[in-house]
């Protein structure tokens, strides 16, 4: 331990006078209480230390430590399941409210550990050494830390154990050993290693028609959903935190409210896991640093987040990480960077925000770990543009490093129509490497729908604008049937409530359905004004409503009443044109 | 030594709101100053940075006519305090807790800091309790549940201060067990006639001995406005958490906060972000709304209204922006609702509240609440839509099915938002639902065939 003593101090940010060698990014513990900091900068003989709780009391004189290792935090099998703050300590220990110097205590939890390797084993870092299966979580590998490795010498056999009890020692080429745990530390800010990355195939599927079908997000990919406040960000992050096909899912509440924590933790356990059949909490960690919570946790909250995210891809898995809101981290990285006295940028924002929003979306990837196993992380952050102005940095910056930009539209919110993703405004770069999944569950013309969906959804726009000058009514009937169709694909299929029990979530066959069905409207109406009908008559069939409504009547387990759907559907477009027919005649 | 908690004469500096003092005694950062002159009450103020000769005291109030010479500086060790106790409610304090209604000092039973802790997220208990209004427009479509922030972004002469007084004094909560309740108003740098008003209204519905008011008026110093929501939300929480009473909190103008906080921090030469507002607006913002909520195990809830008034009517500005990115919600008033003489001026379109799922529906209110408001939310937004195009092509000029949404809007501003006195729920569902009434069955796609069947199709005698 290298010590120092404070020479100034005001908010987060001290300084403090040294002979020592500190190192850049170095945990340090700060004052009697031993807050936790991090050496930002390093002046000659003074170091520069960001706090991480509340200062208050601190004064010059007052001693710092430092620990010698970077801000890292504790990986185990504990995680599944639980509620931690922005440096990963467990909040569900903590009292009534978050106290500064609440270290994190070593817990007496026991886990049953079974070996996977014998003595006499060869172990490279991030192989696995043994399997854990908590009876309330999923299976979890144990991982050998990235420090390490070497032959095994010693095994314990299988059986309960704490997170940090050593249970296999290594003997390295060098002819030292090392003893490793279940869990163990690694540095936020620094990717975990991976063997390689491997080109992205299949999508990170959500249940949520206007992604999957028409935005897509590969498995390992990057997302952004921007939208001013109220436009549903975390109703579709918490969403896609319940019904997406990740094994894992890490929700980091990054400046946001406690409110919403609270609701996380209360709803999760009590909802299933659609393909296992176990409650959601099980393959859930959440990381909460509410918007009251201390600025400077909040912009190692992300960090932490990913990394908790890597180390379950690390073990083989698909995991999805849900950051809610990164405009609230770059925030902090702004308060930060003006109490340093560094010269401002763009809107206040340091010049390094946009590199920093790099490094965090370069980490999601779809990879061979060291193990040889094939994992992902995926990554969607929620963007709170001031004011609802997509035009400023943060998001401008964070455009450039997602492929899915799912842009949240006010009007669309306040008409609570949901989700409310602006289809004109949004995009997936995504999209074309996913045709083979929508071919294998029995749509090829998948994209061809996709496109068409999206020009009628265009064509729409252009028309209303037409309409408003000239009426509606005064639009040759070929147009009023674009209108129409694009109406019901909003109404139909982009529309999808996550509070409606049948709806929340939509399977692919039943995303397929829909679009066939749709689809066969769309041709439908088109040949019907050519006989002629009037879209008006159109529109007037029983049917209309019962097409808008499919979403909500129609249930996963009742697929055949899409057929009735069809048939139905059918049957009144054959004697609308029928009367019109006999009507011309 | 440095032990003594008293510096005299040390003074050696005063900048806009800061006061630099020789570093004379061993005080803390962010602990409680209080710099007391020959006259007058004394000011308030805390250390804002150290070094080993210098204290630099943030004041928070004004530091005119101080000098130098003659300031005796007392420190209290610890962050400002506030002491409470029962005897708190029916009491009026200054904006700094001060007891200003010429009674007796309170008996003070505990000791807070007045910045009060951040709660564990983990401890916070959902809230899901619906707070009836009387209000339609917020009962069925906005719906105010036990624990939230929600937040009135109004403009200046909107009668927003009206609607708090309402709200304060109609709310009940449906069924049972309503437990003790309890007010607590902070007036944050208004004019003395609105916090006499709601004084007044409190005192003639009887409330008043369930009432603490802190005032902090537009006379009073403006970097005290810092202090008032503090000082108010820490009575409020001893209320709501150590006496487990429901407290609703009323702060206005969260306006007149927000200019103080800039003028601080234009003082500090603090890099502005928007609008000459500094960019740790929102985490300051937030260590006051997040104070709202309610906690396992313990039996109290703590809802806050906070008031606005959004410059030039603008919802795009920081302070309207910012807090509706922390509120739960927000309830928008209407310049234009108000000239036509709709009264509560509620421009529903922008308003929202976030913990309405969780209150609301079977269990709560009733099965048909949340179908309810989703339909009059979808054929409002098409009624105002298709105002729109009329603007241009005239009514004539529109399709039937439009004209039908055109007298829908009109109908739903005049009847349901427009109210005299207050409705119970179920009198507010029925407007609602006799509102639906008029439009063609294939238009009502957020409400089931049941839905359907009941309210629309059977109409009632
Ligand atoms: N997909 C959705 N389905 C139904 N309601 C939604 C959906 N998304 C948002 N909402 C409604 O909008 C409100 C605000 O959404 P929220 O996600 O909290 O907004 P943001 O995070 O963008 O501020 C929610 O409380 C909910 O009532
Ligand atoms: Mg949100």
């Amino acid at each position: 331990m290298t010590h120092a003593t404070i020479n100034w101090i005001s908010e987060s940010v001290l300084r403090a006078s040294t002979h020592r060698p500190f190192r850049v990014n170095e945990t340090a513990l700060v004052g009697h209480q031993q807050l936790l900091g991090e050496v930002i900068r390093i002046k000659g003989d003074e170091v520069i230390i960001q706090v991480y709780e509340d200062t208050t009391g601190l004064r010059p004189g007052d001693p710092v430590s430092g620990t010698g290792s970077e801000l890292s935090v504790h990986l185990g099998p504990g995680l599944l399941g639980n509620i931690f703050d922005g440096l990963l300590r467990p909040l569900a220990s903590q009292g009534v409210h978050v106290e500064p110097g609440a270290g994190r205590q070593p817990s007496a939890k026991t886990y049953p550990f079974k070996p996977s390797v014998v003595v006499g084993t060869r172990l490279t870092s991030g192989t696995v050494f043994g399997t854990v299966h908590r009876p309330d979580a999923l299976a979890q590998h144990c991982l050998v830390p990235p420090d390490c490795e070497g032959e095994v010498v010693e095994i314990s056999p299988a059986g309960e154990y704490t997170e940090d009890h050593p249970i296999c020692t290594l003997r390295r080429p060098t002819g030292e050993t090392c003893a490793i745990a279940m869990a163990h530390y690694w540095p936020v800010r620094q990717p975990r290693p991976i063997a390689e990355h491997l080109p992205t195939e299949g999508p990170l599927f959500t249940g949520q028609r206007i992604l999957d079908s028409i935005f897509p997000l590969a498995c390992g990919g990057r997302a952004a959903m921007p939208g001013g406040f109220g436009t549903g960000k975390t109703v579709l992050q918490e969403t896609l935190a319940k019904w997406c096909d990740a094994d894992v899912i890490v929700y980091v509440g990054c400046g946001e409210r406690g409110n919403e924590m609270a609701g996380v933790l209360h709803e999760f356990p009590a909802l299933e896991d659609t393909r296992r059949g176990r409650p959601l909490m099980e393959r859930t960690v959440i990381i909460a640093n509410t918007s009251n919570m201390p600025v400077a946790a909040r912009e190692a909250s992300i960090y932490t987040a990913v990394t908790v995210a890597e180390y379950f891809r690390d073990q083989g898995m698909r995991v999805a990480l849900m950051a809610d809101s990164t405009s609230r981290w770059a925030e902090a990285l702004r308060e930060i960077s003006g109490r340093l006295g560094e010269l401002p940028s763009e809107a206040g924002y340091p010049a390094y925000l946009s590199s920093r929003q790099a490094d965090f979306y370069e980490r999601a990837a779809h990879v061979r770990t060291l193990n040889g196993e094939v994992g992902s992380l995926s990554i969607i952050g929620a963007v709170s543009p001031p004011s609802a102005d997509f035009s400023e940095p943060v998001t401008t910056h964070t455009k450039r490093y997602v492929r899915c930009f799912w842009a949240l539209d006010a009007t669309r919110a306040q008409a609570r129509f949901y989700p409310a993703i602006h289809p004109l405004l949004s995009y997936s770069e995504d999209a074309d490497v996913l045709n083979t999944f929508w071919k294998e569950h029995g749509n090829p013309s998948w994209p061809a729908q996709r496109r068409r969906f999206l020009t009628l959804l265009e064509k729409q726009a252009r028309l209303e604008r037409m309409a408003r000058i000239v009426g509606k009514d005064a639009l040759p009937p070929s147009q009023q049937q674009v209108l129409l169709s694009a109406e019901l694909i909003n109404e139909a299929f982009l529309r999808q409530s996550a509070f409606s029990a049948k709806d929340r979530f939509c399977s692919a066959e039943r995303q397929i359905q829909m679009m066939n069905i749709i689809s066969q409207f769309i041709d439908l109406s088109e040949a019907a004004i050519e006989q002629p009908v009037s879209v008006e008559a159109i529109n007037q069939l029983p049917i209309m409503r019962r097409l808008r409504r499919m979403g909500e009547d129609i249930a996963e387990d009742e697929m055949k009443k899409f057929d009735q759907l069809r048939n139905d559907m059918l049957s009144e477009f054959t004697q609308l044109t029928r009367s019109a027919a006999t009507n011309a005649s | 030594m440095l032990a003594d908690t008293y510096a005299l004469g040390a003074a050696t500096g005063v900048e806009g709101p800061l006061l630099f003092l020789k570093r004379t005694v061993n005080v803390g950062l962010n602990e409680a100053v209080e710099i007391e002159e020959t006259e007058g009450p004394s000011r308030l103020g805390y250390v804002a940075a150290l070094d080993h000769d210098v204290i630099t005291v943030e004041v928070m109030d004004s530091t005119r006519g101080m000098s130098l010479a003659d300031t005796r500086v007392r420190f209290h060790g610890e962050r400002l305090q506030f002491s409470v106790g029962p005897d708190i409610l029916g009491r009026v304090f200054d904006g700094v807790g001060r007891v200003i209604d010429g009674g007796p000092p309170v008996s003070a039973t505990e000791t807070f800091n007045i910045d009060g802790l951040a709660i564990n997220p983990a401890m916070r208990a959902s809230p899901t309790d619906f707070i009836e209004t009387g209000i339609s427009t917020i009962d069925i479509m906005n719906s105010l549940v036990r624990g939230q922030k929600l937040p009135i972004f109004s403009g200046s002469g909107l009668p927003h201060d009206e609607l708090a007084i309402q709200i304060a004094r109609q709310s009940r909560l449906r069924g049972s067990d309503v437990g003790e309740f309890a007010i607590v108003f902070a007036a944050i740098g208004v004019p003395f006639d609105t916090a006499e008003r709601f004084r007044h209204a409190m005192e003639s519905s009887g409330a008043l001995e369930h009432t603490a008011l802190f005032l902090n008026l537009a006379s009073d110093s403006s970097t005290q406005r810092l202090l008032t929501p503090r000082y108010a939300l820490t009575a409020a929480e001893y209320l709501a958490f150590v006496e487990g009473r429901h407290v609703l909190v009323i702060m206005t103008d969260m306006t007149n906060y927000c200019e103080a906080l800039r003028e601080v921090a234009a003082s500090h030469g603090v890099v502005p972000s928007r609008k000459g507002f500094p960019g740790y607006m929102y985490s300051d913002l937030a260590t006051i709304y997040e104070r709202a909520g309610s906690i396992k195990g313990v039996p109290g809830s703590l809802t806050q209204l906070p008031i606005l008034t959004m410059p030039s009517d603008d919802i795009t500005h920081p302070i309207p922006d910012l807090t509706g990115y922390i509120t739960e919600g927000q309830i928008v008033l209407d310049r234009i609702l108000d000239r036509a003489d709709i009264y509560p001026p509620v421009k529903v379109l922008p308003s929202l509240s976030r913990l309405m799922k969780d209150g609301t529906g079977e269990n709560f209110t009733h099965p048909d609440h949340p179908a309810l408001a989703n339909q009059l939310y979808a054929a409002y937004a098409r009624a105002v839509h298709v105002r729109v195009l009329a603007s241009v092509v005239g009514r004539e000029g529109l399709a039937g099915i439009d004209q039908l949404f055109l007298d829908f809007g009109d109908n739903f501003e005049q009847q349901l938002v427009h109210q005299k006195s207050a409705r119970t729920l179920e009198q507010s569902m029925e407007a609602g639902w006799e509102l639906l009434r008029v439009l063609p069955v294939s238009e009502l796609t957020r409400l089931d065939d049941e839905q359907i069947k009941q309210y629309i199709s059977a109409k009632p005698e």
